[in-house]
């Protein structure tokens, strides 16, 4: 449904987006991650054919939106970061205009109008100033105006920013709801609305995709729901041996040594085994300073993706410096 | 086309709902009623006299020292407020990023700036047509010829399209209302007066700067006579404006 190609953008010597590609499956919901600055809504506004990329390719429900940018257009919903509204407007006014715009003919309009405004629940405020509404409103009525024509595709910069808690889950859900007959692609740098919303993950830092997968695999693959962290007071003898004979251990590697206490990251086949572990420990008149599940959080892995990316060109740089 | 007058439609609408449309209309109706004022009571003195002197005298006529007059005095007003009436046609769209929304809806660039432009125009002619009461009352009164009329309209309308044009590109520069209207103005004031200093430059350039001459053009057609040169200086001006502004409306794309 969505497709990136290689897509790149500069602003003159500034490089926003560096080949970047990804796919989405219809009806699939895709997170786009990463801080702020990291590209978002500059690949989002490429793919909806607001800017031209410098080089690569989006294709959107079928469309090049470069090639046929109209076509591409009538089946792409757009919410950007801030609510494009008009204060003069009325909402029913603003999204009258929307739908003329966006090509809704006008037989359905009112329709159309009124199962939107019900959908995003903003039907009381149908006749009030889009000047006059709250931000939770705002982006509710920025909402309407992206799902107004029904579109295949729907492209939600930061759609959950600035809601409060309650509005937060409302529009989660909807916007679970709209999957099915929509490919969804929002971007956030909430990380539970990602894991809570998204089929997958794409994370993106500094103009690059570090990471595409599903919030699950991200979480498994990056932390291993199953790794232990220990630490013991060996004085001075290496553990791993011992370790790596606990029943169900698969893998033992040492992360951090302090004088005698050495740290081991211990991976299980998936069963727990704190207590073997620490029964062998015991037995071997060590000292065990401290026994833990390394669970990653998305937060963890996030970081962990984006750090490790600053943190190779700096470590070549004093390397390079040394 | 239906995208072109949904556009107009808004554009009209926003004037409307803010206080631009009132100013203008309001300012434009109080000048133009002072000039016609005055020119009534400076014809109804000049034809006293004129009958006073008896027949050897020249006519006076009303169309050309009562109409032509007043439209060509309050002409100075647009000088004011067609930059008012441009200034927030891109700016607005750009500071309060409704720009994405239109530039992301199956429209072309064309169609916004068409739709922009008919939609200044539309306010431009509700303008104008504060002065239909003022004409109705000299018909009422007597009987001035129509064709000067019409033609002096249609004139008016073209060189404030010339203006308009100009407005909208400079408004699709800037993200500033205030920039955007202070450089309109001046835009104007320098197309308004270029003539100026064409009877000091050669005969070449002379002739260069009264064709530039955003006004010049104006008189043939208060005098009802619509030459083609006339027209043709109008209207590739107005093309010439709106196609900068679809240049400068896509180099911003390209900028981001």
């Amino acid at each position: 449904m969505i497709e990136v190609q290689h897509l790149t953008k500069e602003y003159g010597p500034v490089t926003a987006v560096s080949d970047v590609s990804f796919k989405a499956e219809k009806g699939e919901i895709l997170g786009f991650l990463g801080p702020n600055g990291a590209g978002k809504t500059t690949t989002m506004r490429i793919l909806t054919g607001y800017m031209p990329p410098t080089d690569g390719k989006a294709i959107v429900a079928g469309y090049d939106v470069m090639e046929q940018p109209i076509e591409a257009k009538r089946r792409t919903g757009y919410l950007p970061e801030t609510p494009p509204l008009y204060p003069d407007m009325t909402v029913r006014d603003y999204l009258t205009f929307c739908a003329r715009i966006k090509g809704v003919p006008s037989a359905d309009r009112k329709t159309r109008i009124a199962t939107t405004m019900e959908r995003t629940r903003i039907t009381d405020v149908a006749n009030r100033h889009c000047a006059k509404l709250s931000k939770g409103y705002r982006q509710r009525v920025g909402l309407a105006q992206a799902l107004l024509h029904n579109p295949d595709v729907l492209i939600l910069d930061e759609p959950t920013a600035g809601l409060d808690p309650k509005q937060i889950i409302e529009t989660r859900n909807l916007i679970k709801g709209l999957a099915g007959d929509h490919t969804i692609v929002l971007s956030t740098h909430i990380l539970p609305e990602v894991s809570q919303t998204c089929n997958r993950v794409v994370i993106i830092n500094r103009g690059r995709v570090v990471a595409v997968d599903t919030p699950e695999n991200l979480t498994s693959r990056l932390g291993g729901a199953s790794a232990m962290y220990v630490e013991i007071d060996a004085a001075g003898t290496d553990a791993s041996s011992v370790l790596t004979g606990v029943p169900g251990v698969t893998g033992v590697s040492i992360s951090t040594t302090r004088g005698t206490t050495t740290g081991y990251e211990v991976a299980s086949s998936g069963r727990d085994v704190r207590r073997e572990l620490a029964s062998a420990v015991v037995t071997h008149g060590w000292g065990l300073l401290e026994l833990r599940p390394m669970r990653m959080s998305l937060e963890e892995i996030f970081l962990q993706v984006t750090t490790e990316e600053q943190a190779a060109p700096e470590a070549a740089a004093e390397a390079a410096h040394e | 086309m239906s995208n072109i007058l949904a556009i107009t439609q808004k554009e009209l609408k926003g004037y409307f709902a803010s206080p631009i449309a009132y100013v203008v209309i309001g300012f434009y109706a109080l000048i133009f009623g002072f000039f016609f004022y005055s020119l009534v009571l400076y014809f109804d003195r000049q034809s006293m006299q004129m009958m006073g002197l008896g027949g050897g005298a020249p006519a006076v006529n009303i169309n050309e020292n009562l109409i032509r007059p007043a439209f060509l005095n309050a002409m100075v007003v647009f000088l004011f407020v067609l930059p008012m009436i441009t200034m927030r046609t891109y700016s607005e769209e750009k500071r309060s990023g409704t720009i994405e929304l239109l530039l992301t809806s199956p429209l072309t660039d064309f169609q916004i700036i068409v739709g922009k432009f008919l939609g200044a125009m539309a306010l431009y002619a509700a303008m104008l047509a504060v002065t239909l009461i003022h004409i109705g009352l000299l018909f009422w009164a007597g009987r001035p010829e129509w064709i000067p009329i019409l033609t002096t309209y249609l004139g008016l309308l073209l060189m404030g399209g010339c203006f308009i044009a100009v407005g909208l590109l400079i408004s699709s520069l800037t993200k500033n209302q205030i920039v955007a209207v202070m450089v309109t103005f001046s835009v104007f004031l320098m197309l308004w007066v270029i003539n100026w200093i064409a009877s000091f430059a050669g005969p070449t350039a002379q002739q260069v700067l009264n064709y530039l001459s955003i006004t010049d053009h104006l008189d043939d057609f208060t005098r009802g006579i619509i030459d083609t040169k006339h027209l043709v200086y109008y209207v590739s001006f107005i093309c010439f404006g709106l196609f900068l502004t679809a240049r400068a409306v896509d180099t911003e794309r390209w900028k981001g």
